[in-house]
């Protein structure tokens, strides 16, 4: 078996098979395409500073953890703590995502945080969001909540988007709630959407069907100008 | 060497757990493998493992899994036990020399059964009888530790990787149809033989990742009902809880999820009145036994298992399915490495117990 350095090495494309809990796979990685395969475990590309991971079945808990840069994309599902403190870069999820996914995102400049979540997110989902956008598509869940309790607590700065016509349970009163525009919907949405539907291979119109509602700190409430001017 | 501070460890406990719904007896093989692949979740200060089904041959009586740190310890317990029970047999667990393991204490199993007369004179069902006797024991015998005392099923547990005392115990040569494993990161408290988990009282059995931050609370609730709560762990304290709740005030496990894991009152809130009814009432009822902090627990209990997370799911917990086997850790990993396709891999919401128990074909 032939050793290597891959952050040395320069290889281009690496493929990491048989995966099995392993930690930090990626972690800090940044350029280059990774293939993943099996069941990566905690941390996956985690200071993820740019690059490209994809990621064939289920990510475990606290993948993208602080990451900068570049695409983090998860064909299954992925577990607790998704994108947290999260500052730059995209993080895509086909399947669901666990709870807390996109706790303290950031955006700063020209670094914005995205975050999309294919299927269902726990709960609080952006909870402390402080910028970027999540948006989380419910596929396969219409009618039914896509989120669950506290979604949005404590968040000062950012917008989280959800395919859906229902409130979130439980919303806390320090946030408002407004539905999604066309217009905002083809400027915001549709961009990053596409992006989305293209990494899978799926069909962004079916993603961007129907009524999307837009959860944002009330800035009329005293504690959204604690943290930082918005 | 680097000090404290220099060097991160970066642990935290791992659980896992097989429940053939079948009543399927499988060997510890596979749960010693699936607790090894999150080897890194704990540091070596604590590894343990239950197996229900294990002791057909004796299931009508109660086995006592004893550690004693001297022959004086065993020899006075002998005496205890033999002036309250008739011990049916009695010999040291088999274990496995392995330089993995060390400073082992005496370990011992006895098989037991109430005197009919004295049981009768105390107006106690034989469990109450049972227990009240292993708690003295706990309580009151200088090094010794009764560390499981159910029926058909036992406590394997030491100081050392989980793996590794899968190995000291021979796990493999068990076979039951459930089987929790715990490797243990210990935070607050010195990792001790008896203090690994599982912990247990008649056969209720937990393994448990997390920290109880209300276990002060928990314990001089549990304290007033008879426990005595000597293991130096948080998790005790959760053993004695579900046991009172469930055999002594008759509420369901899953009534019992409800009380320690009770939902939020802005939860219980948005409830139909029915419901908010019910839970207002178990949060009032048993406020003393509502567990905070973070944990993710697997319950071992005859024919059954349940897996619980904190209303805040402040601890990982995966559950999977295959065919009539449920499986339950901290990682997917944990599971994948022993079946590769369940049919149905989930994450349980934080406060929702999952209950598996054997079907009702199932013969035990």
């Amino acid at each position: 078996m032939k050793e290597f350095d891959i952050r040395k090495d320069g290889h281009e494309e690496i493929m990491v098979t048989d995966c099995l809990g392993e930690r930090y796979i990626g972690c800090g990685m940044k350029d280059g395409v990774m293939h993943i395969k099996g069941t990566p475990g905690n941390a996956l590309a985690s200071y993820l500073d740019g690059g490209t991971v994809y990621v064939d079945g289920n990510a475990q808990d606290a993948a993208a953890d602080t990451m900068n840069a570049g695409l983090l994309a998860i064909k299954g599902s992925a577990g607790d703590a998704l994108a947290y403190g999260m500052r730059g870069g995209r993080v895509y999820v086909l399947g669901d995502a666990g709870y807390r996914a996109g706790v303290h995102m950031k955006a700063y400049e020209d670094k914005k945080s995205i975050l999309v979540i294919g299927g269902r997110a726990g709960s609080f989902l952006g909870e402390y969001l402080a910028g970027g956008i999540i948006i989380v598509l419910g596929l396969g869940c219409e009618g039914k909540s896509i989120t669950g309790y506290f979604c949005g607590n404590g968040m000062y700065a950012g917008t989280i988007y959800l395919r859906t016509d229902k409130v979130p349970l439980n919303l806390s009163d320090k946030l408002i709630r407004r539905n999604v525009s066309d217009e905002e919907k083809d400027r915001i949405l549709r961009p990053i959407i596409a992006d989305y539907a293209s990494v899978f291979s799926i069909s962004a119109e079916d993603c961007l069907k129907g009524s999307f509602i837009a959860i944002e700190a009330d800035r009329s409430k005293s504690y959204s100008q604690l943290y930082a001017a918005v | 060497m680097k000090k404290e501070g220099e060097v991160r460890i970066s642990s935290g406990c791992a659980i896992s757990g097989i429940f053939c719904r079948d009543g399927r007896r499988i060997t510890g093989e596979a749960i010693k493998k699936s607790i090894a692949v999150m080897h890194n979740r704990s540091n070596g200060l604590g590894g343990g493992f239950a197996a229900y089904g294990i002791y057909p041959q004796y299931k009508d009586y109660f086995a006592l899994h004893i550690f004693y740190e001297s022959q004086a310890a065993r020899e006075e317990t002998e005496r205890f036990l033999d002036k309250r029970f008739d011990i049916i047999n009695l010999s040291k667990i088999p274990v496995r020399q392995t330089p993995k393991i060390s400073d082992a204490p005496l370990i011992w199993r006895y098989f037991i059964t109430p005197l009919p007369h004295l049981l009768q004179d105390s107006q106690l069902d034989e469990d109450e009888y049972t227990s009240r006797a292993t708690i003295r024991i706990n309580d009151s015998i200088g090094g010794a530790y009764v560390v499981s005392c159910g029926k058909d099923m036992g406590v394997f547990k030491a100081v050392g990787y989980p793996e590794d005392v899968a190995d000291f115990y021979r796990i493999e040569e068990y076979e039951g149809y459930s089987w929790t494993a715990h490797g243990r990161y210990p935070t607050n408290t010195p990792g001790w033989w008896a203090g690994s988990h599982p912990f247990s009282l008649l056969d209720l059995t937990v393994v448990h990742n997390g920290e109880i931050s209300s276990y002060d609370a928990n314990r001089r609730a549990v304290e007033m009902y008879g426990y005595s709560c000597n293991l130096l762990t948080d998790t005790e304290v959760i053993t004695y809880i579900l046991d009172y709740l469930t055999r002594k005030q008759g509420l369901s496990l899953k009534e019992c999820s409800e009380v320690i894991a009770a939902p939020f009152w802005t939860t219980i809130s948005i409830k139909d009145e029915e419901e908010r009814k019910r839970l207002s009432y178990l949060r009032k009822m048993f406020s003393s036994f509502l567990i905070t902090g973070p944990f993710s627990i697997l319950v071992g209990f005859r024919g059954g298992m349940m897996a619980l997370n904190d209303r805040l799911k402040l601890r990982s917990l995966v559950a999977a399915e295959k065919g009539n086997t449920v499986y339950f850790s901290s990682e997917e990993a944990a599971i994948r490495v022993i079946e590769e396709e369940p049919d149905r891999i989930w994450a349980p919401r934080g406060g929702e117990a999952m209950i598996v128990t054997l079907d009702k074909e199932a013969e035990l």
